[in-house]
């Protein structure tokens, strides 16, 4: 164990951690409110992440990102962020259309819907794996092979963001990592506000609590599990923005161990706790980084999970284990 | 290259149930083939066309590696290679060779069950492949108690050869030769003071990695190991820039090379990024600025060598690209066993010895395999990342 190493660049370490840990944290936001509200592991999340992420690159293609500066380039990315949000809103909207309304009108029980997540998941990830294909049979793919050409290995955007970054003693900080852990804490703070604080807050809490009183009260669980699932797409949009932001790199399996990362991290926060899912994030992405240091980097994912095992002997219900409804009003 | 990337779509626990039964059905399968493979060394007196002298007909030539899957990539020079020699063949042979492909995705999952499935078709007589390390290791044994003559173009992890396999061969150094000349590189080009090491954990790249780290010695001021499939390597980057080196050498794959390049160098590490054959591939140009100035050995000979400029401008005609990285390897493995079936070798036990006994020159080397399956005949050379492409530099002796 490297105690020397660790302390020495605890505050670079941390840093990066945070970052990470900021987006698990935004995708951990749509499972804890779709359990929230549902009870229900929405397991194909990743993937709504995981097309935000495509949305966020071909918008940059389609706009030539790579030969913008300045002005320009913010305008883009702004597109993009757009693009994402939107992009992961849709197939959020989509999963509850085709994979969960049908189920839940016909009371079917909870293990049904989990499977039907997960098969949703595979078709999901493996339509964006076989793009190329896909295109192919409406003979787009040669007009599209800019976009589609690289269905199954790594799609870079590598290059066209170049951000700057200051040298403070040893600490090299990126105008990156602090952008995405200041949108993240700011798109979490602005969520808990609206969830706390708006009509249809309140009726996402009313549902969470008693389905049935929340619908005799004139709420519409259709129309507010509805929202729900807009609220977790547009939340990992955003979070799709930022991963792409850093690592610049995606493909179509890319959701698979970010949503189990993710999960984990709403897990541990509470699930069902909005406060929780950034609380978990940003504690599992530090624990990582400082894991990694200690043990070794190939010891990463053993440390989240035995950090998960352990906070959960002693706190079963998680770090903070209110749930959704719960929440003060 | 060596062990490629697992198959990482998978979801749940599912798959360790599934690989079980893969093996359990290898195992089964394996037994059956066996059987086969021993009736078939009695097969057809009355075969017609396999007189000594004519070339034999009705065989097959076997592709093994990957044809889709995450190190495509990789798979698609080799395999364009080999059929090109297959395809050359068949212009004026009496009767066609044919070239069948066996999709690994790379992953020594797949491998056993495909392996079997080789080794059970008594007319595929050779076998170009395969193409990883990793599904060498697992494909190996099924292939030597099947009898299945191997020449892989590009596994170059070190113990392959080591296992007692009589059928495998390849067509190019392995990482034992290719390791020390990658660290030559960066003491007496390079001249590093200190180098910080990273590997991938994948048999190729841990293999790799550290035969650089124990021959540089004690240049060497720290190392890494990272996970094939991981995007985040902050934690790796403050570890090299913490360690101050002025070189880093990284065992492993382009997939994770391209991510990590990127995020050393808005880390702050502006030192020389050395890499090996596993990253040698288009796709890692994607890094763009960030790739500019990697160093990458390979013991594959470049495209504007003198040795391979007919092969270069044939290749081309055919694909409508430059050879990519083990075209010509894959030319020079499948040549062998075409040479076999011209001179009217038909079964896999006289293929065997005729790879053995092969002493000619071949496009990339001198072809001529020791007892263990190694070439006699071994080079390395250096490649650089400039102006968005991958040149030669040269040998390194």
């Amino acid at each position: 164990m490297n105690f020397d190493f660790l302390f020495s660049n605890l505050p670079q370490l941390t840093i990066g951690g945070l970052a990470f840990g900021a987006i698990y944290a935004l995708i951990a936001l749509g499972y804890t409110m779709v359990y929230g509200v549902l009870q229900l592991i929405n397991f194909a999340h990743s993937e709504v992440f995981m097309y935000g992420t495509f949305a966020m690159l071909w918008t940059v293609m389609a706009l030539g990102g790579a030969d913008a500066d300045g002005v320009q380039l913010i305008a883009i990315l702004i597109a993009a962020l757009f693009a994402a949000m939107m992009m992961s809103a849709l197939i959020a909207l989509l999963l509850e259309r085709v994979a969960y309304r049908p189920l839940v009108k016909k009371n079917a029980p909870r293990l049904i819907a989990l499977i039907s997540a997960i098969g949703a998941s595979f078709v999901l990830a493996e339509l964006m794996g076989l793009r190329d294909r896909v295109t192919g049979w409406i003979g787009l793919d040669d007009d599209l092979s800019e976009y589609v050409g690289k269905a199954r290995i790594n799609n870079s955007m590598a290059g066209v963001v170049d951000a700057p970054r200051w040298e403070i003693g040893n600490v090299t900080l990126s105008s990156i990592d602090v952008i995405v852990i200041v949108a993240a804490v700011g798109m979490m703070v602005l969520l808990d506000q609206f969830v706390r604080r708006s009509r249809l807050g309140k009726g996402i809490r009313a549902t969470a609590q008693d389905p049935e009183t929340a619908a005799l009260m004139g709420v519409n669980p259709t129309r507010t599990i509805q929202i729900t699932f807009l609220i977790g797409g547009l939340m990992a949009g955003v979070a799709a923005f930022l991963y792409m932001l850093k690592i610049e790199t995606t493909k179509y399996d890319v959701g698979f161990l970010l949503g189990v990362k993710a999960f984990t991290a709403a897990v541990l926060g509470g699930i069902g706790n909005l406060r929780g899912a950034l609380l978990g994030g940003l504690v599992l992405g530090v624990a990582e980084s400082w894991g990694s240091a200690l043990f070794g980097t190939e010891w990463r994912h053993v440390v989240a999970f035995v950090l998960l095992v352990v906070i959960l002997l002693f706190r079963p219900t998680g770090l903070l284990g209110e749930s959704l409804g719960k929440a003060r009003a | 290259m060596g062990g490629a990337a697992a198959c990482r779509n998978d979801k749940g626990s599912g798959i360790v149930l599934r690989l079980n039964k893969v093996v359990g059905i290898g195992a089964v399968a394996l037994t059956l083939g066996l059987s086969l493979t021993a009736c078939g060394t009695t097969e057809d007196g009355d075969g017609g066309s396999s007189s000594n002298g004519d070339a034999a007909c009705d065989l097959k030539l076997a592709f093994f590696g990957p044809e889709t899957g995450p190190a495509a990539g990789l798979g698609k020079p080799i395999i364009q290679g080999a059929q090109l020699a297959v395809d050359q063949y068949n212009a004026d042979a009496e009767c066609e060779v044919e070239f069948v492909k066996f999709d690994s995705q790379g992953s020594p999952d797949e491998a056993p069950s495909l392996a079997t499935e080789v080794a059970g078709d008594e007319k595929i007589i050779g076998v170009v492949g395969p193409a990883f390390s990793g599904e060498s290791a697992a494909a190996g044994p099924i292939f030597a108690e099947g009898g299945v003559p191997t020449v892989s173009p590009s596994a170059t992890n070190p113990t392959l050869s080591e296992n007692g396999w009589d059928t495998f061969h390849r067509a190019l150094g392995n990482d034992a030769t290719q390791g020390p000349a990658a660290a030559k590189y960066i003491q007496d080009t390079i001249k590093s003071e200190s180098t910080f090491v990273i590997d991938d954990a994948s048999e190729y790249g841990a293999g790799l990695a550290g035969i650089v780290k124990d021959t540089l010695g004690d240049t060497v001021v720290g190392n890494d190991t990272i996970q094939v499939g991981d995007t985040d390597f902050s934690a790796t980057v403050t570890k090299v820039t913490d360690s101050k080196a002025d070189t880093v050498f990284f065992g492993g794959y382009y997939a994770e090379a391209t991510i990590l390049v990127g995020q050393l160098r808005k880390g702050g590490f502006d030192g020389t990024f050395v890499v090996a054959d596993g990253v040698k591939d288009p796709a890692y140009l994607d890094a763009k600025a960030a790739a500019e100035g990697t160093i990458i050995t390979c013991p594959c000979i470049p495209d504007t060598d003198p040795a391979v400029a007919d092969f270069a401008s044939q290749y081309e005609e055919e694909f409508g690209e430059a050879p990519g990285t083990y075209a010509a390897e894959a030319y020079d493995a499948a040549s062998i066993f075409l040479a076999g079936i011209g001179e009217g070798i038909d079964t896999r036990e006289d293929m065997l010895a005729f790879v053995n006994e092969y002493d000619e020159k071949g496009i990339t080397k001198q072809l001529k395999f020791d007892e263990s399956g190694e070439p006699a005949d071994v080079h390395v050379y250096a490649y650089t990342v400039k102006d968005g492409a991958i040149v030669p530099e040269g040998e390194i002796e």
